[in-house]
């Protein structure tokens, strides 16, 4: 962290909170039909990053929930898989061994949600989730010290997980319901993506409001701006909130007309979700039978 | 070949319910015109809608006829409460309606369905809702104790919001007590006559409200018509400055909302992707037919590269197309005429040396389409920077001090509105404090709302609508 | 031994703060009100018509900028300076005016407390006239008065001092600067208060007091598309205001018709108002 990036942090322009909230309600009336839905639909499926991050979570549950993720539709070939299965970092194995190379298994760490924890530990977090095989980590960033105004912490530590990693990818997650204005938001943005960051991610899901359209939209800009300025291309993970296929085609609008088509892949873009999937696959069905299906009629998990 | 590429989503034209003519609509009930009857057509496909009636000089006297003897007979001594509930009706009635209007307004028009679902239809519903509230409340107007109506009004609208702009006439005129006589736009009058419907639906009593259709001359029977009280039109200056000369010397008052260019100030330390929005908003809304358009870009030299960059991007999303699809974000222009205007003026834009660029998309092949355009390296000096063009067509000019801002802004005989863009509080309230402009929109643009007073200074007309002082416009004070 | 001659003052013009002669050269007689030679009045041309609307220009930035309070201030000086002179302005509003000495020192008294009523007003105007709006949305929205900028007055032909300050007092208080064209029998005691003016700290070109024929240099200032608005009260000929009117509409000048009535009131003030909305959004 450098004298120089956090002068460059101070000079990000203001976000009006107005105009930005006007501007996704704005993109939210986009209507999308017919074919164009049926494919949003699909991306948003490859685009999940199926969640469990429970106190409650068994072998036994992840593994179920590492199956559907695999096959989110057992009735129908065509269904594209999820693009991930996100839980704690013990059970990484449990997921590994169902899914194999064939989709990317996500760990929460550094102590997750809070990340209240002394840094070495947060570390270890971070390794121990990285051997038992994990290939994206979605670390959280030390709130406190960013609200404290400790701009050259937080940058550290995302430094040191960065590190800590390997060639796992890092999702970093800015929790901007802690961070409650957009300005911190887009300042935390940029100082993640500085720090390292593949993807910059709203919430823990712990915390409300989680994702919410104008934070993504705000972080898409972000992401759009700091590869037009570096070159790098960061991808952007809204989490929590995001249940309905409606809802799921509204983000891919924003990111379609913000960051632009780039974006609109599951390596730059994902849903952390969990029972958004089902309403996906719902609406799937009923794009391919003509009828409304019903909860029966998709699986549990 | 885009990789998220929106599938057509036309809003159904089958909730319009089409007429193959329109009579006027007087003293309650259509009648024939003693004029030549015109055509109203679709703009976006050139597609003829209806026929409508011209009212002659003898079909105006008779709709002012109505006017007085409801104004005498009926309107004027109403109590204000039982006319609020006339004007509630009439809201509600709107909003029940909304679709239908919406759909009408887009055919007719040639705006994307989106602004008149989104902005036009509700705001209209929500303009009769607020004066509705007023009519039996005018002795808190601040005109006294007793402000009385003024008669008689006639009023004439222009085609860029025909259905707003009857609202911002009618429902402040009905509330404090007067009739009306309105002659909608020749090019866009269908929604004004399904209004009429409206009135029947509410139960209106005759001759309170009487529309009658036609172009230039018929407005110039009803302005100078010896026993109309009071004038408003919106529309372009030259014609505000016929109706001023035409009303010279009599008792009429007069309310004008003309012409306009507004500065649309960016600072370098603006909320960027705001800006850019508002930008956007400022002059492609409605294809930019917009009195208010912010139609010269000022930003300070300093940013002028980013922003233009970036406004660059942002127009190259714009969906033109469709009107009724509710996907498009530009329509049609509303006429081959204003299309002409429109291409003269851009025209010389080229020819004084100023930098074209167009955002990238498709026109259809039929009706009347302009691309959102822009042109850089424009100064003062150019007459795309001063002349209002009326369509979505953006002038950038460069400042590089706050007083070189102001000076640029304040440079045209126009004053109607104007935009701030900065992230500095004591910044804005100065830049608003020396803009001569009615209404300032900082860090914002195209706002609009029933209780917020309207209207320009200089060239850009007198008078305001909305709010308790559009009201006083139709009241005579007692202080 | 002779008696004293006196020294009879010369009547010019008011522009710009300083009393020049017409450019033209003219002056006119003016007679009191038993038809007796008062003196000779400057004739104000359309050249002098164009100075003072350029003098009006230039004083109306900084005039329009200060502080209400310290135009209110400035105002109810006028009214303090005018006191002064009463003895001086009684003696020739009878003189133009024909009126009794009581009745004439009622007038300029009237004059005194109008300009106090108007000085009043000018901290109290935004209070008043203007209003916070409750918009449909998260938008601060605020409507305040503005002065419009350059009026031209045609000030009542028969009441020479309180008719000028009925229709001066309320134009200058928002800001606005004017020119006036004074009473043309009548025009003497305009001058005096354009002596009050200057020695009362209204800064030179807020207001420009042309001696002269309305019907003459009118047209030019109502053409003039550097005047704002137009106050056509002291027009007695209906071709006349007419022709003014429609003169005006060249720059869609604001226009006060003949007839509204002069007497102290609200209703004077905002004819030369401009009312000014500014939007800005809430948020955090």
């Amino acid at each position: 962290m450098t004298k120089t990036l956090t002068a460059g942090l101070d000079r990000l322009p203001g976000v009006d909170q107005v105009g930005l909230e006007a501007r996704a309600a704005a993109l939210s009336t986009r209507s999308i039909k017919t074919t164009s839905k049926q494919w949003a639909i699909d991306l948003a499926i490859s685009m999940v990053d199926l969640t469990t991050l429970e106190g409650a979570d068994t072998p036994g549950k992840v593994r179920a929930l590492a199956t559907k993720a695999l096959r989110p539709d057992p009735t129908d070939p065509t269904c594209p898989s999820a693009a991930a299965v996100c839980v704690y970092p013990d059970m990484v194995p449990f997921v590994r061994e169902v899914v194999g190379d064939r989709l990317h298994v996500a760990s929460v760490a550094t102590a997750f949600p809070s990340g209240r924890a002394p840094l070495d530990i947060k570390l270890a977090d971070v390794a121990a989730a990285v051997a038992a095989g994990a290939d994206e980590v979605d670390m959280v960033i030390d709130r406190g010290a960013f609200l404290a105004g400790d701009l050259a912490t937080v940058h550290e530590q995302i430094v040191a997980v960065k590190q800590a990693c390997g060639s796992a990818h890092l999702k970093v997650i800015l929790e901007t319901g802690e961070l409650q204005t957009y300005d911190n938001v887009r300042r935390a943005s940029w100082l993640a993506m500085d720090a390292g960051a593949d993807f910059i991610k709203t919430s823990t899901g712990k915390v409300q409001p989680a994702a919410t359209l104008p934070v993504t939209l705000l972080m898409l800009e972000a992401v759009r701006d700091y590869r037009i300025a570096t070159g790098r291309q960061v991808g952007v993970k809204p989490a929590g909130g995001i249940r309905t296929s409606k809802d799921a085609i509204k983000y891919l609008v924003v990111v379609n007309e913000v960051a632009g088509e780039d974006w609109l892949d599951p390596d730059w873009f994902r849903f952390g979700a969990s029972s958004l999937l089902n309403d996906l696959l719902l609406q799937r069905q009923k794009m391919l039978t003509g009828r409304y299906s019903g909860p029966d009629y998709v699986t549990l998990d | 070949m885009p990789k998220f590429e929106y599938a057509p989503a036309p809003e159904s034209r089958s909730i319009v319910d089409l007429a193959a003519s329109y009579g006027l609509f007087i003293d309650g009930e259509f009648t024939d015109g003693g004029g030549t009857a015109f055509k109203t057509v679709n703009p976006a496909t050139e597609e003829v809608l209806a026929e409508v009636a011209e009212a002659d000089q003898a079909d105006v006297d008779r709709a002012v006829r109505a006017a007085r003897k409801a104004y005498q007979r009926v309107w004027g001594p109403m109590p204000g409460r039982e006319r609020a509930k006339y004007l509630f009706r009439i809201a509600r009635i709107l909003a029940e309606r909304s679709r239908e209007f919406a759909v009408l307004e887009t055919l007719d028009n040639g705006k994307p369905i989106k602004e008149s679902r989104d902005v036009d239809v509700p705001l209209v519903s929500q303009w009769f809702f607020y004066h509705a509230g007023w009519a039996d409340k005018l002795e808190h107007a601040g005109l006294g104790p007793n402000p009385q109506p003024l008669g008689v009004g006639a009023q004439i609208i222009p085609w860029n919001f025909p259905l707003l702009m009857l609202a911002w006439k009618v429902a402040p005129a009905l509330a404090a007590g007067n009739t009306v006589v309105l002659k909608p736009a020749e090019t866009t009058p269908l929604t004004a006559l399904l209004f009429a419907d409206v009135c029947r639906q509410a139960e209106l009593p005759a001759g309170v409200v009487n529309i009658v259709t036609g172009a230039g001359e018929t407005g110039r029977h009803l302005v100078s018509h010896p026993d109309v009280d009071k004038v408003a039109f919106t529309g372009s200056t030259p014609v505000g400055r016929e109706i001023a000369r035409t009303i010279a010397g009599t008792d009429k008052r007069l309310t004008l909302e003309l012409g306009g260019k507004a500065a649309n100030i960016v600072f370098e330390d603006a909320p960027m992707d705001q800006a850019i929005e508002g930008i956007v908003r400022g002059i492609f809304f409605n294809q930019g037919h917009v009195c208010c358009a912010g139609s010269r870009l000022l930003v300070q030299e300093s940013v002028a590269e980013e922003v233009l960059d970036r406004l660059k991007a942002r127009m190259a999303t714009l969906r033109l197309g469709d009107p009724l699809d509710k996907n498009t974000d530009v329509g049609a222009i509303n006429s081959a005429e204003q299309l002409g205007r429109i291409r003269d003026l851009a025209a010389t834009g080229d020819d004084e040396g100023a930098a074209r660029w167009s955002a990238p998309c498709e026109l259809p092949e039929r009706g009347y389409w302009y691309a959102p355009t822009i042109f850089t390296g424009v100064t003062q000096a150019h007459r795309i920077a001063r002349e209002e063009i009326f369509g979505p067509v953006l002038s950038v000019l460069t400042f590089r001090t706050p007083a070189e801002a102001i000076e640029k802004a304040n440079n045209t005989p126009y004053g109607l509105s104007a935009g701030v863009w900065t992230e500095k509080g004591s910044r804005i309230l100065a830049m608003a404090d020396k803009l001569r402009a009615g209404v300032v929109w900082a860090n914002t643009f195209n706002q609009f709302d029933p209780a917020s007073p309207f209207g320009g200074y200089k060239e850009s007309g007198y008078g305001r609508e909305g709010g308790r002082h559009g009201l006083a416009s139709y009241l005579e004070g007692t202080r | 031994m002779s008696e004293r001659l006196d020294v009879r003052k010369t009547y010019k013009l008011f522009i710009g703060g300083a009393f020049p002669r017409s450019e033209s050269g003219r002056t006119y007689e003016v007679a009191d009100a038993k038809g007796r030679f008062a003196a000779n009045a400057s004739k104000a041309s359309r050249k002098d018509g164009r100075d003072a609307v350029t003098a009006a220009r230039k004083a109306f930035g900084g005039w329009s900028k200060r502080t209400p309070y310290n135009r209110g201030q400035i105002l109810y000086r006028v009214a303090e300076v005018l006191e002064g002179r009463r003895d001086q302005l009684v003696a020739e509003v009878r003189a133009a005016e024909g009126v009794s000495e009581k009745r004439a020192g009622a007038i300029v008294d009237a004059a005194v407390d109008t300009w106090v009523w108007y000085a009043g007003w000018a901290d109290k105007l935004s209070q008043v006239t203007g209003n916070a709006n409750q918009v449909n949305g998260p938008f601060f929205n605020l409507t305040a008065p503005e002065p419009t900028g350059v009026v031209v007055i045609a000030a009542p032909q028969d009441s020479s001092l309180l008719g000028l300050v009925e229709v001066l007092a309320p134009v200058l208080l928002s800001g606005n600067t004017a020119v006036v064209v004074s009473s043309l029998a009548r025009p003497l005691p305009a001058i005096t208060l354009s002596e009050i003016l200057s020695t009362s700290d209204v800064p030179g070109g807020v207001v420009n007091v042309l001696t002269g024929d309305i019907a003459e240099i009118g047209p030019w200032l109502a053409g003039h598309l550097d005047v704002n608005a137009l106050d056509l009260t002291g027009v007695d000929d209906a071709d006349v205001a007419r022709e003014l009117e429609v003169e005006a509409a060249v720059n869609l000048k604001r226009v006060l018709r003949p007839g509204t009535p002069t007497a102290q009131s609200l209703a004077r003030i905002t004819p030369f108002l401009e009312h000014k909305t500014v939007w800005h959004p809430i948020g955090v």
